[in-house]
């Protein structure tokens, strides 16, 4: 039966009137083509002078002409020096030791620099207090050279000349001086000991000035509580190292609380030696970085921590504290509270909860433990913001009482949570002034906007901790026409000395005391021997006007055990890549994966399983390979923030969310980095504690998550782990297994079966990397030090999502199924059959499901460097082949990317270049601009589209240490031998060198009992090894 | 026929430019000996002047310090003598005449010389006083030469054209006397071996009947090609010769040959850099501060500089481009401050992908400069003499033993090495320099 269904193309069809229907079934075109207009002209065509044949002949010519004129070489211009500066070679790198101190991060640091640019940081090994660089400090050089820095000051907009404005400024300040008006100086935090006397001295010339101290992330309440103890405004130190018990109420001190850098000490004391180690609780609502890296970790809501905190001082006060907790931790505070009494001097007790009364009782009990890591005397001035002079300030300026308003450092029409009063107090202010590296949402609302230094481009000094002093000196020229503040305070003082004079003035008079200034500004830091005399920095912060007093504990007890919250509790948080969000421009640490979620480019809510299912919240793995999550409203006290996506966390407490700072900028950034939401504006009165109410909202969020796998899946030999009993007790055979395959139907150890025919690698270097699963805190500051020492490209969000990430390096993050990875593995053990309670189907399945309170590990995995690398035998090129010395080469130039060894690759660790990334506008990144390619390592080829690449195992840095030693005609030293990952690992979890120099600490390292290699059984015989990882679940 | 005068004339010159030049150097002779007027002897005085004045003192020019041609009519000898042996003295002592010269020379003490003696400031100022003149006449000679030179090249490309003539003559010959011979043939009714071959296949028709012969043809063909092909393929990129066209026209000749001026003086990166580094300007300045202008070879310029045209004049103002770039005011001596670098062309390009340190192969291999980039010192303008490929740079290590001697680096590693290997001296390819990464990453 044939059909009689009618098919139409298109509507006009069923019209059988329909004329162009008509004409379309004649013709193939509507309209007459006008082929005979041009084609019927014999004569036009007959006079042409072009026919056919020379058009072909034209066509040939010019086709031949433009492939010989591409195959000249270009022609290469080389301009030396005029005069060369005496110390700068060209090809060989300088360092210089520098200070960042940019309000939020404080660091001791040393600069690398080649023929002038700075292109790499690394730590200042000669600092004994925050020489290390976290993972925004290392990727502070690309800030540098940022193509949207600004250029040049400006007047409303307009572009304008520092001469002219120095006058303005000066007039107005001058018309100010008697007129009964403030000037206030509103500043991030300097502690600078150069720059408070100069504020100082400011005061005195203009009279009416207020310095006031803003941090965008506060620490008030510590600040508070440690003022009214000890009266200073500081912050308490510590030094972990010195704790064997380690008890934290919400702090993050891995992260960013209180300044961070506390993770050198902590990791000191996480290595088990001599059968000890540091035992470390954490109490916390977000999954932090420190709770990931705790012994045990119990996550409590804020006002459960505030709770548990008070019952905690009872347990040790011998008091009875009530309040509401669960009973699981309650067990865990009794037998915490009476581990620490039995070790008073050797616990340490810190809190990050955001109260007075909280940071007080901290205080009272580290004293009454007299903690031997507890350092109050010697305090640290990293962070110095006032919440009350702030708001003392926006009130001023809408009262119209303050005549001009000088900003350095800070973002508050951002980073306030009231932005609105700020911009509306600035309408009334006569003079207002912003100096800023970038454009901003405040530069856009002042007159005058300072083009401000970076400070690789600055002078400077700070005091980070109470007698220990470092120095800030440029490792370049201004690359604009900018300043920095101090300089144009100067100036508008009358005084014709530049900042250098000035600091120098200071240090020679209260700081060096007969010390070297030229041997301090070499060694970048200056410690004091005699610190207590009255120096310039305590004397400013003796200014202050507030006046506190102790909080008696008994109320502070009372107080936070009666802590309730109505709803959900929000913990507004730094994340490890951005921070307060001041380098949010940078493109290598927007696409730095946090260290926890594994998510770049983005923040987002971190919702407890539980609440998200109440709240019908998803994150969802689509066919694309992306993690896609719902959208939610937050709403606090009537501030909403709409738009903000979900990320399901394993481990955060339930009934509490988490919201990262530093994201939601727009102002001044490209549209590529505009990622985020603004968390700021539910950072009311400065509390990072929030009553907030979540609603789903339409639509899913795409993330670009480097990590879709989240747990371990029972496979024990990839992270292996033990706890300290078991480790101390029981043979290495039984906590370290060397996986056994079968060989003539015995079982032998992996280790001693081989395809291959080793080859003798005992002459020469051989290079291993060792790797403590116990020291890594996940921090990825290497991560970020391999960016940079590598020229290893970003890709962009979109790529990331597409799993192209080009990270040669990366912190693998794992969460355990059940409670335990421990009993992971056993559940893995005991399966039994495919189907049933036991059956490993569905087994298999529920393992992929993270805990609700997981254990987690961290583990850094790069190139393996193979030396029975399956990726050498499968490369049809030969690009890739085996070193003498232990390294994995990669010829670039040879490789044709094919891509079989990244599919041979068991690490997985091999990355292919999908696009020619530098010279590409797609790729908006810095590498695509000359400003941006300053910062390239000229040691280390730019790879090109379409090869494999992959961790070289720093080669560039080992070959320039032989040679080095060579030149000298002396033998390599032991420390000598780094890669870019093991000098940045502050907390010596990575250690290289040689193997072949049995006195080297990594020869030691790989004859531990904790060592092993990953995937052993497959007989790969790595040169990177791990240490097995040791928890501390002593209960006594 | 014709060539005969025109030798003649060639001899002519010669004869007479001979006897000119004769003449010349007796004035000269002359002119020297007479010199020494002043008391002093000019020779003896140029070498002095040479070793302790012309750092700072030119005899026309004023530089570091005056020039010092007629200074005995300037000053008093006993002045002269007081100064040049202890100047700072004589300032120190209020000397109007020494106070006048110290300030207009921005102040600079002149060292003093306290070890000549009179004679030998009386040689110095015989000198400065009549310096023996340039020999003037060294060029008209030298050019006279050169035309004898050119005449003879000449006679070489005559040579080739009566042989091309000869040639062209016989072969025009051969003809003729075959046409001739076909004639008489004709004539006597010979017939000719031609008509007969006529029959015959045709020798190109035989060979594409026979398939195996247009096989073999074939492949030798394809294989010749793909020899030639590969041959021109793998010369792309390299740039071996390439000698390009440099803003300011150094010649290493000079600096490297005629002046024996060690490579690593102004490439002294090389010594401790991947790079060896165009030396900057300053370095150029240090001595040419002093050396204002190219006085070239006591005999004059040879044939081949004047055919390309190296003057002295030429190089002189070369020289003066060099004080154009780095802003250096030969009137005032001073810097003016305004400088524009010069943008050299650079001839030795590696690719982005492979690295090279020269302190790896000069400093710690202790290979010759020479050894890489040719006979610099013979250079007049500086070219790429090896090609840079890699299999020229495996090649020398393949062949190259590690220089370890003295060098506790190498101690132990030679040692077991040599042994493994069983050889006496590792070469660098034994000791690693081969492998891939040594050189890509």
């Amino acid at each position: 039966m044939s059909s009689n269904k009618k098919y139409w193309k298109s509507e006009a069809e069923l019209n059988p009137n329909d004329s162009i229907v008509e004409t379309l079934r004649q013709n193939e075109f509507v309209q007459e083509i006008p082929v005979d207009d041009f084609l019927g002209d014999k004569e036009t065509l007959a006079a042409s002078s072009t026919n056919r044949r020379d058009f072909l002949k034209y066509v040939g010519f010019s086709t031949a002409a433009a492939s010989l004129a591409a195959c000249q070489g270009p022609v290469v211009k080389s301009i030396p020096y005029v005069v060369k500066p005496d110390n700068i070679i060209p090809g060989v790198a300088n360092f210089y030791a520098t200070t960042i101190a940019n309000g939020f991060d404080f660091a001791s640091i040393l600069v690398k620099t080649r023929e002038g640019r700075p292109i790499k940081i690394e730590n200042n090994t000669d600092a004994k207090i925050g020489g290390s660089a976290n993972a925004r400090v290392q990727a502070s050089v690309l800030s540098l050279y940022d193509s949207t820095r600004l250029q040049g000051p400006t007047f409303n907009g307009e572009p304008i000349a520092w001469s002219d404005l120095d006058v303005a400024v000066k007039a107005k300040l001058a018309a100010l001086k008697n007129s009964g008006k403030k000037i206030a100086l509103l500043t991030q935090t300097y502690a600078s000991p150069s720059a408070t006397r100069l504020i100082s001295e400011f005061k005195e010339v203009y009279g009416n000035v207020d310095h006031i101290t803003y941090d965008a992330i506060s620490e008030d309440a510590a600040l508070s509580a440690f003022e009214a103890k000890y009266g200073e405004r500081a912050l308490a130190d510590y030094n972990f190292g010195n704790a064997e018990i380690i008890v934290s109420f919400g702090a993050d001190f891995l992260g960013d609380w209180q300044g961070g850098g506390y993770d050198s000490d902590y990791a000191k004391g996480r290595i088990p030696k001599n059968g000890k180690m540091s035992k470390h609780v954490q109490f916390e609502a977000n999954m932090s970085l420190t709770g990931a890296n705790a012994d045990k970790r119990v996550p409590l809501t804020p006002s459960q921590q505030k709770v548990a905190l008070a019952y905690f001082y009872g347990k040790l006060n011998g008091t009875s504290v009530g309040g509401d907790l669960p009973e699981a931790a309650k067990a865990s505070l009794d037998s915490l509270a009476s581990q620490v009494l039995k070790n008073k001097s050797k616990s340490v007790v810190v809190t990050g909860i955001d109260d007075i009364n909280a940071q007080t009782l901290v205080l009272a009990i580290n004293e009454m433990l007299a903690s031997e890591a507890f350092e109050p005397t010697a305090p640290k001035y990293v962070r110095q913001g006032n919440v009350a002079a702030v708001n003392g300030l926006l009130a001023e300026m809408k009262a119209g009482k303050v005549g001009a308003l000088l900003m350095d450092g800070v973002n508050p029409v951002y980073s306030l949570p009231n932005a609105s009063d700020f911009v509306e107090g600035v309408k009334s202010v006569d003079l207002t002034l912003a100096f800023s590296a970038n454009r901003n949402e405040t530069t856009e609302v002042v007159q005058y906007v300072g083009a401000a230094n970076h400070y690789l481009e600055s002078w400077g000094d700070a005091q980070l901790k109470k007698g220990h002093y470092s120095l800030m000196q440029p490792t370049i020229k201004e690359l604009f026409d900018t300043r920095q503040l101090q300089g144009a305070l100067l100036q508008w003082m009358g005084s014709d000395k530049s900042y250098y004079d000035y600091i120098k003035e200071t240090w020679s008079a209260g700081i060096l005391a007969g010390g070297d200034w030229n041997q301090a500004l070499h060694d970048g830091v200056y410690v004091k021997s005699d610190s207590s005399e009255e120096d310039v920095a305590e004397a400013a912060v003796s200014d202050e006007e507030v006046v506190s007093t102790v909080v008696p504990l008994a109320s502070a007890v009372k107080a936070l055990s009666g802590a309730t919250a109505s709803g959900m509790e929000l913990t507004l948080y730094s994340k490890v890549g951005m921070g307060d969000g001041q380098q949010a421009s940078n493109p290598w640490l927007q696409e730095f994966p946090d260290p926890i979620t594994r998510v770049s480019w983005d923040n987002y809510v971190t919702v407890s399983k539980a609440d998200a299912e109440k709240l019908g919240l998803i994150n969802e793995n689509v066919a694309d390979g992306g993690l896609d999550g719902s959208y939610v409203k937050l709403t606090v006290d009537g501030v909403a923030l709409d738009g903000v996506p979900v990320i399901i966390q394993p481990g955060q407490a339930p009934g509490s969310i988490g919201l990262s700072f530093g994201y939601g900028k727009a102002v001044g950034m490209k549209s590529e980095m505009q990622t985020g939401v603004n968390a700021y504006t539910l950072y009311k009165d400065f509390s990072n504690v929030q009553s907030v109410s979540i609603e789903k909202t339409g639509g899913m969020h795409e993330f670009a998550c480097v990590q879709l796998h989240k747990t371990l899946m029972g496979r024990g030999d990839i992270i292996k782990e033990t706890t300290l009993e078991i480790f101390n007790t029981k043979d290495a055979k039984e906590w370290n297994v060397v996986p056994v395959v079968s060989l003539d139907h015995q079982e032998v150890p992996a280790t001693s079966v081989d395809l291959w025919d080793s080859f003798d690698r005992s002459i020469g270097h051989h290079f291993n990397l060792s790797i403590d699963l116990n020291a890594c805190t996940g921090c990825g500051a290497c991560v970020i030090a391999c960016h940079a020492e590598n020229n290893v490209p970003v890709v962009g969000k979109a790529e990331v999502r597409k799993s192209r990430d080009m990270h040669w390096l990366r912190i693998d993050r794992y969460y355990s199924s059940e409670e335990t990875f421990e009993q992971d593995d056993t559940k893995k053990e005991e399966f039994d059959g495919l189907f049933g309670d036991k059956g490993s189907l569905g087994g298999f399945g529920e393992m992929e499901d993270p805990s609700a309170n997981p254990q987690v590990a961290f583990q850094p995995v790069m190139c393996q460097h193979c030396n029975h690398a399956p990726c050498e035998t499968v490369c049809p090129v030969a690009a890739t082949s085996h070193g003498r010395q232990g390294q994995n080469h990669m010829a670039y130039n040879r490789c044709v990317g094919t891509r079989y060894c990244a599919n041979n690759c068991p690490y997985k660790v091999r990355r292919f270049n999908w696009f020619l990334y530098n010279e590409n506008d797609e790729f908006d990144y810095h590498m695509n601009n000359d400003l941006g390619k300053m910062v390239i390592n000229p040691d280390v080829t730019v790879r090109s589209r379409g090869v494999m690449e992959k961790c070289s195992m720093c080669i560039q840095k080992t070959q320039k240490t032989i040679l080095d030693a060579k030149r000298d005609g002396r033998l390599v030293k032991d420390g000598e031998f780094q890669t870019a990952c093991s000098a940045a690992c502050s907390s010596g979890a990575m250690v290289f060198g040689d193997v072949n120099d049995a006195e080297s600490e990594v020869a030691e390292l790989k004859e531990s009992n904790r060592m092993y290699h990953l995937l052993e059984h497959i007989g790969t015989k790595p040169n990177v090894f791990y240490h097995v990882k040791v928890r501390n679940t002593n209960e006594a | 026929m014709k060539k005969v005068p025109y030798r003649n004339l060639i001899s002519k010159v010669l004869g007479v430019s001979l006897v000119v030049a004769l003449l010349l150097s007796n004035s000269l002779l002359a002119q020297e000996t007479a010199a020494p007027s002043g008391g002093g002897d000019a020779a003896k005085g140029k070498q002095l002047f040479n070793q302790n004045c012309a750092a700072c003192h030119s005899l026309n020019k004023k530089m570091t310090g005056p020039a010092l041609a007629g200074v005995t009519e300037k000053y008093d000898k006993e002045w002269l003598y007081q100064w040049i042996k202890n100047s700072p003295a004589l300032i120190k002592s209020g000397d109007a005449d020494a106070l006048k010269i110290y300030n207009e020379y921005n102040q600079a003490a002149m060292t003093p010389f306290p070890l000549l003696s009179n004679e030998d400031i009386d040689n110095i100022l015989a000198y400065t006083d009549a310096p023996p003149v340039v020999p003037k006449a060294a060029p008209a000679a030298a050019d006279a030469v050169a035309g004898g030179g050119d005449s003879s090249g000449i006679s070489n490309e005559v040579i080739l054209g009566a042989l091309a003539l000869v040639f062209a003559l016989l072969v025009v010959m051969l003809i003729l006397v075959n046409k001739t011979l076909r004639r008489i043939a004709e004539a006597n009714g010979v017939i000719l071996e031609k008509e007969l071959a006529e029959k015959r296949t045709p020798i190109w028709k035989a060979f594409a009947q026979n398939q195996f012969l247009v096989l073999v043809f074939a492949i030798f063909l394809l294989l010749g090609s793909a020899y030639f092909a590969y041959g021109w393929m793998m010369q792309v990129g390299v740039d071996q010769g390439y000698a390009p066209i440099q803003p300011i026209h150094y010649s290493h000749k000079i600096h490297a040959g005629d002046n024996g001026i060690e490579c690593k003086y102004c490439h002294s990166s090389a010594r401790v850099s991947k790079t060896s580094g165009i030396p900057s300007l300053n370095v150029c300045m240090n001595c040419h501060k002093s050396i204002y202008e190219y006085k070239g070879n006591p005999e004059g310029p040879s044939k081949e500089d004047l055919a390309n045209g190296y003057t002295n004049e030429f190089y002189t103002n070369e020289i003066k481009k060099l004080y154009d770039a780095v802003g250096w005011d030969e009137e005032n001596q001073r810097y003016t401050g305004e400088s524009s670098p010069v943008e050299w062309v650079r001839i030795h390009n590696l690719p982005d992908f492979a690295y090279f340190n020269h302190s790896q192969h000069v400093s710690v291999a202790g290979v010759e400069c020479q050894t890489c980039h040719g006979p610099v010192e013979e250079m007049e303008i500086m070219y790429q003499y090896s090609p840079l490929t890699m299999g020229w740079c495996i090649n020398c290590h393949r062949e190259t033993n590690v220089k370890v001697e003295g060098n506790e680096y190498y101690e132990k590693i030679h040692a077991e090495l040599s042994q493994k290997y069983g050889v006496e001296k590792l070469t660098a390819a034994q000791m690693g320099g081969l492998e891939c990464g040594k050189c890509h990453y």
